[in-house]
Order: structure tokens, then sequence, then C-alpha cells
């Protein structure tokens, strides 16, 4: 039998995770030193609900730091 | 010099500076000491996906407490993402609610949209931000802009980017003549007297980036911003002598040897 993945839209992207904790997910990206936001279907996820959040299928994710601009 | 003041903010420095067209954030780091800017732009954009553990972040360069860090919304051409993005900036500076607006128009003129500017800004002051906002030198929407509450009314004073100097100083007077809120001159600048030219008006400060990066040599450009808003500023406040047509002697006239 297959392991369940979710489906989500990672910053436009659709990918794949074995894992449903958006936790799992910073940790991969490298950002956990970083300075980041997290927002899912257009609304902020606070820092304080990273830890314990789940992702479902069909979630549109976008995570954001701040770079270089005027 | 006397403290500019925006919202709820005191800044010794009159010259803002964006942090974009560095060749990298250690020429942007020297360039903004430099400066000597508190405030200090940064754009939001979406992470790379697999970001290397090695990459450099902006904000290691930048540190927040040390500047006032001025997210943008840089890229928005509606109201929704201008929203979203300030939103974003919000969470990603652990509350802190100064942010510039910007909703852009077309893409080749970077002017903004100012109906959507206006609808946005609304928005975003009923949700407690501190809104800096880019905007068109028409004085009647600066005022418009003004009285929705925005901190610091931001007009351009040539297209972003262009370094074509103060293309319309009237209307930037008419601007700081209908005002009580900062008027800051957000892109146009081109080099030091360009800045100069807009202190001396009685702008209350200038933002610039290109200005500084695209300079051949940045750092000392960014030292000469530093000089010329101040000088600009000075000068504002000592008030320049009447112009006259013809000239008016410095030296006595008698007691010159025959």
């Amino acid at each position: 039998m297959n392991a369940k993945t979710t489906g989500i839209i990672l910053n436009g992207s659709e990918i794949h995770l074995k894992s449903d904790s958006l936790k799992e997910l910073i940790d991969s990206l490298n950002l956990s030193e970083a300075r980041f936001a997290v927002e899912i279907n257009r609304e902020i996820v606070p820092k304080s609900e990273i830890d314990n959040y789940t992702l479902n299928d069909t979630d549109e994710v976008e995570i954001v730091i701040a770079v270089g601009g005027g | 010099m006397e403290k500019l003041v925006v919202g709820s903010r005191e800044f010794s420095s009159r010259l803002l500076v964006g942090t974009g067209k560095y060749k990298d954030f250690q020429e942007t780091q020297d360039a903004i000491a430099a400066s000597g800017a508190e405030v200090v732009t940064v754009a939001i954009r979406r992470t790379n996906i697999g970001q290397n553990k090695e990459e450099p972040n902006l904000l290691d360069f930048l540190n927040p407490e040390e500047f006032i860090i001025l997210p943008n919304t840089a890229g928005c051409y509606s109201v929704d993402d201008a929203i979203r993005t300030c939103n974003l900036a919000r969470e990603l500076l652990d509350g802190h609610n100064l942010v510039k607006l910007e909703v852009l128009g077309d893409e080749k003129t970077l002017f903004p949209n100012m109906t959507q500017t206006l609808e946005a800004a609304k928005i975003l002051v009923e949700d407690n931000f501190e809104v800096m906002v880019y905007c068109t030198d028409d004085p009647i929407l600066c005022k418009e802009l003004d009285d929705i509450g925005c901190v610091s009314i931001m007009p351009l004073a040539a297209p972003i980017g262009s370094g074509l100097g103060i293309t319309n100083p009237y209307n930037i007077e008419i601007i700081l003549e209908n005002s009580n809120k900062p008027i800051i001159v957000d892109a146009g600048v081109g080099t030091a007297s360009d800045a100069t030219i807009a202190m001396e008006l009685g702008c209350d400060g200038v933002l610039m980036n290109t200005a500084i990066a695209e300079a051949k040599n940045p750092i000392l450009m960014a030292s000469a911003m530093r000089k010329a808003i101040e000088s600009g500023r000075e000068a504002f406040l000592a008030g320049r002598m009447k112009k006259r047509l013809y000239a008016s002697k410095s030296s006595p006239a008698d007691g010159v040897i025959k």
C-alpha cells in the first residue's frame, strides 16, 4: 500500500509531502533560523501556531521572506 | 537637526533608503551605513523552494533591532495583493505595523494606480497599519491620502529608477502647502543635487534606492546623499535669499583706491 501523501500548492507550485506537518515543511526548507511568514489559503498562520498546524490536501501555502527592494 | 516624526516613530536621518539592486548584501550593508539612514525598505517575496542552508538572508545583514525595516508592496497591482503583502510583512516582522504601500498601475512607468492605492490605504489604516504611501504628485490625491490617515505621503519626483530628478517642483510645493503629514519624495532622484532640491523645497525627507545602488561607487554616493539631504534641510530652514535680476555689490562701494 502506498504511503498517503499530502498534496499542496507551495508558492504557486504543486508538491506532495510525506508529512502533513507545517513545521516539518518549514524545517525541510531550511527556514527555521530565518525570518519568514506563512499564509495558508489567504490567512496568516501566526508563528505560535506553526508547530501544531496540520496541512490539508489542496492547501495553498505561501511562505515569504524579506529581500532587497526599494 | 530636528527629528523627522512619522506616525508614532522619530528619526534623526531624513534619508530613507532601499535595499534593491546591490551587488551583494555586504555592499547593501556598507552603503546603508554610509548613508546614515535609519529607515530601510525591503520587499516581501516567496522563498525559494529548496533554499540552500548557507544562503544568506537580507535580514542577517540588517538587524531589525538596529534599523526600522519598512516593508514595501512593490510588485503589487491590486488592493488585494497589497493587503496580503502587508499582513505577511507584519507577521514576518513580529507585529511591526509600519509599511510602504505601493499599488502599481503599469509595468513600463511603475506609476501608481491611485484609485487602488486610496482603497488599500483606507483598509490598512483601519487595520492599524501605519501607512507611508507612494503616490503620484497630484496635490488633490495627496490630500485625500492625508485625510484617510496615512502617516506619510510619498509622491514620486519621477518614475521609479529613472534618475530624472525633481520633474515637477511646483506640484511638490503645493503638496507641501496642503499637508501636515511628512512629505517624503519617493522615487526619481538621480544624484545628490536632486535630493538637495527636494529638501530645499521643504520636503521632510527623501526615499531612494537606484540613485545609490546604481552609482559607480554606491558607498561614496550614499555618503554624498547623506550630506545632500542635510544640506538641503539646513538651507530650507535657513531660508534662502531673494533672487534679483541684477547684481548687488558684496563689497563696499566707498573707499576703493583711485
